[in-house]
């Protein structure tokens, strides 16, 4: 007894110790920003248009007088502009998503239907292009879209089309873009989800006579809930934010809140305004970022 | 399964394969290609790959995101072995439901806020404490870090939540020291997720470019900012025979991972 309590303590005690280099990092590098970026979000625009200066302005002048303003976020409401951005990032990011679901089932489907050996290596090779360069995945896409590029060339060729189609530099390549980027996100989780489904039940389904599409959408589908959210949601909540995709394929109109945080902050220069559209973000994301922790948890506690 | 839905499912997944396969070969392809116009086909040739060995400023771009990358995975790796242990280990304690949040907040956290966040802080310290001077691979280093260290804390949990505690307990009876016990039982035990984590921070900090271009100063410009402000313009061949090499080396290294963790499960299958 008296052992066993001491055992505990000092393995305790020193992860306790360990455990403050690591707290002490998140706390200054990740929670102490966000209370950087609410607090400036809240300063007065107009003193903070040079960045640099600005901030060193702004943090003299909160010493001497504390003030608050909602004059950026107030800004926000009343431009359209960023109201219709906001609406047309999830938008993008939704249909992205629900098409990474159209191509990424039947495909986590028919991988988890495999024979363990072949399992592994069709797994590996939806792994493979997760691990190559997002950047450069992105990049390649500008090769063979342009009106140069291979697609364009190719159709050219065999006379389908006579003249270049415009494939790139519009929504169209940036849907293609994010569905290409995020699609083993979205298979991962749902194989994971598939592989463990049990297959009794689909058998019994069907001994009982009931035809494929109805144990498809009455059985499987049902039990697959779970990794069809988590995997949504992985494709869902980064493409909101996504900044390359829009930049690389997108045109000048391609309205993504990631773009317009991006040229508000290196070319328009205004922080607290920057700050404002970032925190505004944050609060679009929490929701589905706390439903995305709720089923990771779940899971953990199931498996 | 009747042949003809066998049929229309098949072809999805080969159409899926070869959508995901399709850029990435065209790329290596076009890197071989002697013209200058990168879509028209001139000949083979490794003009471009020459271009790359003399190109100093592929280079040193490629010697400093290295260096961030390897500095990253390290610092990631120690931290977030550590969280994922008193996370499993520690049971309730003051303030583990923060530090659950910060360390799962990183994962689904937008790049561009956490670059944009970041910068402020290291500005802010800068006015209050004069560190850092300078942004650059300091700086680089510590956001990677930052956010890398939440994969690796992911990965060593869920081997930690798979590992017996009785060895560690056993050998704690026997008198061994903690630190004694946490190097010679805990640490090789969960050695494969810390590897796994480290080469995942390592490739995550070599494929960022939204988080680098906030927090770097001028003079520090890794290799993902590089490309990305050559490719704004267009496709470039010199590019080509870049991420031809990138996309050879990240493969090997994939594969011999597969490997070396498939052998490690069926030894561990084993005993």
């Amino acid at each position: 007894m008296f052992t066993k309590l001491r055992r505990s303590d000092g393995r305790r005690q020193w992860l306790r110790t360990a455990l403050a280099v690591p707290y002490l990092w998140l706390l200054l590098f990740f929670l102490a920003p966000f209370v950087i970026i609410v607090k400036i979000s809240l300063a007065d625009p107009l003193v903070a248009v040079p960045p640099f200066t600005a901030l060193i302005d702004w943090t003299q002048a909160g010493l001497e007088r504390i003030q608050v303003t909602l004059d950026n976020y107030l800004f926000l409401f009343r431009d359209p502009y960023y109201a219709v951005i906001y609406l047309n990032s999830i938008k993008m990011a939704a249909i992205s998503t629900l098409l990474c679901l159209l191509l990424g089932y039947p495909i986590a489907y028919f991988i988890a239907r495999q024979p363990a050996r072949w399992r592994n290596l069709l797994l590996l090779g939806i792994i493979l292009p997760f691990w190559i360069s997002f950047l450069l995945r992105v990049y390649a896409w500008i090769g063979l879209l342009s009106s140069k590029g291979l697609i364009n060339n190719f159709l050219l060729s065999i006379g389908i089309i006579d003249q270049p189609l415009s494939l790139i530099y519009n929504d169209f390549a940036v849907y293609l873009g994010i569905v290409y980027s995020y699609l083993p996100f979205m298979i991962l989780p749902l194989y994971a989800n598939l592989e463990r489904l049990d297959l009794d039940l689909q058998d019994a389904a069907a001994d009982l006579g009931a035809r494929r599409w109805r144990v498809f959408v009455d059985v499987t589908l049902p039990l697959s809930m779970s990794g069809i959210l988590a995997g949504s949601l992985l494709v869902f909540i980064p493409a909101i934010g996504e900044y390359i995709i829009p930049a690389l394929l997108g045109s000048a109109d391609t309205l993504m809140i990631g773009r317009a945080l991006w040229d508000e902050f290196f070319i328009n220069r205004d922080w607290p305004v920057a700050s404002a559209v970032s925190v505004v973000l944050l609060l679009i994301l929490v929701l589905p970022m706390m439903w995305f922790q709720k089923i990771q948890a779940r899971q953990e506690g199931g498996s | 399964m009747s042949r003809p839905r066998s049929r229309t499912l098949l072809s999805i997944v080969a159409f899926g394969y070869a959508f995901l396969y399709v850029p990435i070969l065209s790329v290596i392809f076009y890197s071989f290609n002697d013209s200058r116009l990168v879509t028209l086909w001139g000949g083979f040739s490794l003009r471009w790959y020459r271009a790359l060995l003399e190109s100093d400023e592929i280079l040193s771009a490629a010697l400093l995101s290295l260096q961030v990358a390897a500095v990253t995975a390290t610092l990631a790796t120690v931290l977030g072995t550590l969280t994922a242990l008193a996370l499993n280990r520690l049971g309730r304690f003051r303030g583990r439901t923060l530090l659950t949040g910060m360390v799962t907040s990183p994962l689904v956290m937008p790049e561009i806020i956490t670059g944009i966040s970041l910068l402020f802080l290291f500005i802010s310290l800068a006015e209050w404490i004069g560190w850092p001077g300078s942004r650059g691979a300091t700086t680089i280093t510590i956001a990677h870090t930052t956010f890398s260290l939440a994969y690796v804390s992911v990965i060593v949990r869920s081997r930690l939540s798979g590992m017996n505690e009785s060895l560690e307990d056993a050998a704690m009876d026997l008198g061994g020291r903690p630190l004694r016990v946490f190097f010679d039982i805990t640490v090789p035990a969960i050695a494969p997720a810390m590897v796994a984590g480290w080469l995942l921070a390592f490739t995550l900090s070599l494929d960022d470019v939204v988080i680098a271009s906030f927090v770097s100063g001028p003079g520090a410009t890794t290799l993902p900012m590089l490309i990305f402000s050559k490719v704004k313009l267009g496709v470039t061949p010199d590019i080509n025979a870049l991420a031809t090499v990138i996309i050879v080396l990240v493969t090997l290294g994939v594969l011999t991972a597969a490997l070396v963790t498939r052998a490690g499960h069926s030894s561990q299958r084993e005993s």
